[in-house]
């Protein structure tokens, strides 16, 4: 992997049967490009966490992640009804999650944290009523 | 340890991985919330759960757990069972608690690999 690489995905809001394939595949991408397995977990995890948002909360969201040989860049641009208070949100065990996300596993507060908690820089911003995007930096060696 | 040797100490039902049974098992985690599992274990590690849905072996290639342990008896479908096959997920029963599969692979020499609790005062300052 010489030269940058870029693609990106679309995530639909409450889809739950398919929640998680686009991190499956992003996974698999970076596999195929070389990246090293611990900075692919890495990636997994908030690629996965990000998706379980804008499953549970948003309606679409398109994700563009970009590799190069020095770093990995994802960008999540969601559609939806966006997040009143961010710091609050971002403290773990702060939920707003339905009965129905619990019961997958999720919901209990920890995705935004765990999103930071894997990324080397996180930003996010948030505006009511149109949408949250994130931008996860991880680097590689 | 290897799988099989978790497969006979909890008194597992084995439901799909059987080419993964001598995977080594050096440590494990239990949680039913998965943000706990990806925020808290790490790449190898066996996971107990009594969560039997499609996000537990979503999780589970996601953060690279080693093979699932279904606790309390509970049993997934022929469709996770698929799912799981199509990962490389071994997925497993046992009829034990979760407090119980825990406690017999911790004294069999299996340590937790959740990393939450290093900060934790192992003395009683009550």
């Amino acid at each position: 992997m010489d030269s940058p690489f870029s693609r990106s995905f679309t995530i639909q809001g409450k889809n739950f049967p398919d929640a998680g394939n686009v991190s499956t595949e992003i996974k698999t991408m970076l596999k195929e490009l070389g990246v090293d397995p611990a900075i692919i977990r890495r990636v997994a995890i908030a690629t996965y966490e990000a998706e379980m948002n804008v499953v549970m909360y948003a309606d679409e969201a398109i994700l563009i992640i970009e590799v190069t040989p020095h770093v990995i860049t994802i960008l999540i641009d969601d559609r939806g009804p966006g997040i009143p208070d961010v710091e609050l949100a971002m403290q773990e065990g702060y939920s707003t999650a339905t009965h129905e996300m619990r019961e997958m596993g999720f919901g209990a507060g920890m995705g935004l944290a765990n999103i930071k908690r894997n990324s080397d820089e996180f930003t996010i911003a948030s505006t009511v009523g149109r949408g949250t995007t994130l931008k996860i930096t991880i680097t590689i060696n | 340890m290897v799988l099989s040797d978790v497969q006979d100490l909890l008194r597992c039902v084995l439901f799909s991985g059987e080419e993964f049974m001598n995977r080594p098992v050096t440590y494990g985690c239990a949680s039913d919330l998965m943000s706990d599992v990806l925020a808290f274990s790490a790449a190898g590690a066996l996971l107990m759960t009594g969560l039997v849905n499609v996000q537990t072996v979503q999780t589970a290639h996601i953060a690279e757990i080693n093979a699932i342990i279904f606790v309390r008896g509970k049993r997934p479908d022929k469709k996770l069972i698929a799912f799981a096959q199509g990962k490389g997920i071994p997925l497993l029963g046992t009829p034990y608690s979760m407090y119980e599969a825990c406690g017999i692979l911790y004294r069999a020499g299996i340590p937790s690999t959740m990393k939450c609790g290093q900060n934790v005062s192992t003395t009683n300052s009550a």
